[in-house]
């Protein structure tokens, strides 16, 4: 990263937390985001050229504060005392603590279960992660004029609907915070599906989303959901180069160059789920679990080493959480690697809802593959075929037809 | 405070036939754990007796009526609470203890005040 780059990044961070605190003062997050975007735009004119100020975030609030009360005036959009709230407050710094609340607020209004799960993703990206309307409809391969209208007809229904600006009560807590991770998941989700080669701008989802994670996690450092979070991202990240072939193929698990992870990664992501685990032993949460699987996977020095045992008991913890077929699908795929493709047969095609799920055709067809049943192997292959993959996908089950004898 | 419209729709009752009685008592129950936020509403005849009305060619044109509701969906609009509530958070949390939102759903909008 270059000078210019760490920069952009004070910048950005700085400039989200300005926006809390300005959310809060003023009451309007379009405001805000006008605001905090207008000290942004200035503070990467302006730094560059006079150096950064001693201290970056109140330089920001200043600028924006001053923007906010030109748009108030010039609007008129309010009543004067409102105008003079945002003034008075100008010449002080808020303590950390009211900005790290400021930035919790902001996290659970962006993630407010009353908002729909795209207008949820998109303001996460806009508004906490600092993205431009431009890159975040790159990034979900949506029209750029289509994400202006989302996120706009987002912020009107916080403002007009009242979506509070506020930390949810202990009892509602654990819910909200299941939600936020939820929305950050998806947009990780979104990144890892498109993969690092062909598509790099969706690919930066990911990084976007253990940015966000992160900065979940340090504001709330003792919630082992977002701890689990933080774990699960860094593992499956860690694995982002060695994911794919120099042509853009994808390259299965079992034949990844495990050089080619990021060992830093891993090893914060095994620490982290470390600490989610010890809070949380009786009842780990669904994160945590499968970031358990990650480290499996990530500790492992090749496939055939791979503690297999273990993989099996998190998924069984992981069913013990939430029974769900496609967990069952890859708990079979392990068994598989311990016990061998009949004893993996039997436990996919007890599953039974996934008909319509290529990946359990394509399963079952790599089991009987194994097993030595070709006939049966083809049969299953191509039905998968049926059900719509992504091309990459297609090529892979072509060349493992052509591969049977 | 901002003013909510919480709108319930559920099967097209009549709320005026005794066979409702137990349903009313359970809608007068929740207007009385509302009553702090409860600044109005109503009951509604069945759709049966709502008449749709257009205006066709504009403003001043003639006025088209039709038999029934706007939109004939399996869930009828049966009535209607205005509630004052500091949020969103509180207006769904009151939502919520509508008879209608486990016979049903209730939509919840933001009033304007003009």
């Amino acid at each position: 990263m270059g000078a210019g780059d760490a920069l952009a990044e004070v910048v950005r961070d700085e400039g989200t937390r300005v926006l809390a605190t300005l959310a809060r003062v003023t009451g309007d997050l379009t405001l805000a985001e006008d605001a905090a975007q207008d000290a942004v735009v200035r503070a990467l004119e302006t730094w560059p050229r006079d150096g950064v100020p001693d201290n970056p975030r109140a330089w920001l609030l200043v600028t924006a504060k001053r923007r906010a009360i030109d748009v108030i005036r010039r609007e008129a959009r309010r009543p004067g005392k409102e105008a003079e709230a945002v003034m008075f407050t100008e010449a002080e710094c808020d303590p950390p603590g009211v900005v790290h609340d400021d930035l919790l607020r902001l996290v659970f209004t962006c993630c407010h279960p009353c908002l729909g799960t795209e207008a949820q993703v998109a303001l996460a990206l806009r508004t906490l992660g600092g993205l431009s309307t431009a890159e975040v409809a790159r990034g979900l391969m949506v029209p750029e004029a289509t994400m202006a209208k989302r996120l706009t007809r987002a912020k009107q229904k916080i403002a007009k609907a009242r979506i509070p600006y506020r930390v949810p009560a202990a009892d509602e807590l654990p819910a909200r915070l299941d939600g936020v991770a939820t929305t950050v998941y998806l947009i990780f989700n979104e990144g890892y599906a498109a993969g690092s080669g062909a598509d790099l701008v969706r690919g930066a989802l990911t990084s976007e989303a253990v940015r966000l994670s992160r900065l979940l996690a340090e504001l709330m450092p003792d919630e082992p959901t977002v701890l689990g979070l933080l774990a699960l991202l860094l593992l499956q990240d860690a694995r982002r180069d060695a994911r794919v072939d120099d042509d853009g193929r994808p390259v299965l698990l079992k034949d990844q160059d495990r050089a080619r992870w990021d060992r830093p990664a891993i090893k914060e992501g095994v620490e982290l789920v470390g600490r989610a685990l010890r809070r949380t032993p009786d009842h780990p949460n669904t994160y945590a679990a499968q970031a358990a699987i990650a480290a499996c996977h990530a500790l492992a020095p090749s496939y055939a080493d791979t503690p297999w045992d273990a993989v099996i008991s998190w998924y069984d913890v992981l069913l013990g959480i939430r029974e769900i077929p496609v967990v069952r699908l890859n708990r079979a795929v392990a068994v598989a690697e311990r016990d061998g493709p009949d004893a993996a047969l039997a436990l996919v095609d007890a599953i039974g809802d996934l008909d319509a799920y290529p990946w359990w055709h394509a399963t079952r067809g790599e089991l009987l593959h194994r097993a030595g049943r070709s006939e049966a192997a083809r049969a299953a292959y191509e039905r998968a075929l049926t059900l719509g993959m992504s091309e990459p996908q297609v090529e892979h089950l072509r060349r493992r037809i052509a591969a049977l004898p | 405070m901002p003013t909510y419209v919480a709108l319930t729709y559920t099967r097209d009752v009549d709320w005026t036939s005794p066979e409702y009685g137990q349903e009313m008592k359970d809608y007068n129950e929740f207007g009385q754990a509302a009553a702090a936020v409860m600044r109005g509403g109503n009951a509604l005849y069945p759709t049966t007796t709502a008449t749709t009305v257009r205006v066709s060619g504009g403003k001043g044109g003639d006025i088209v009526t039709s038999d029934g509701p706007y939109t004939e969906t399996k869930e009828a609009l049966t009535g209607f609470y205005l509630l004052e509530c500091a949020d969103l958070d509180e207006a769904v949390k009151y939502a919520a203890q509508i008879p209608a939102a486990w016979d049903g759903a209730v939509e919840v909008r933001p009033v304007i005040e003009f």
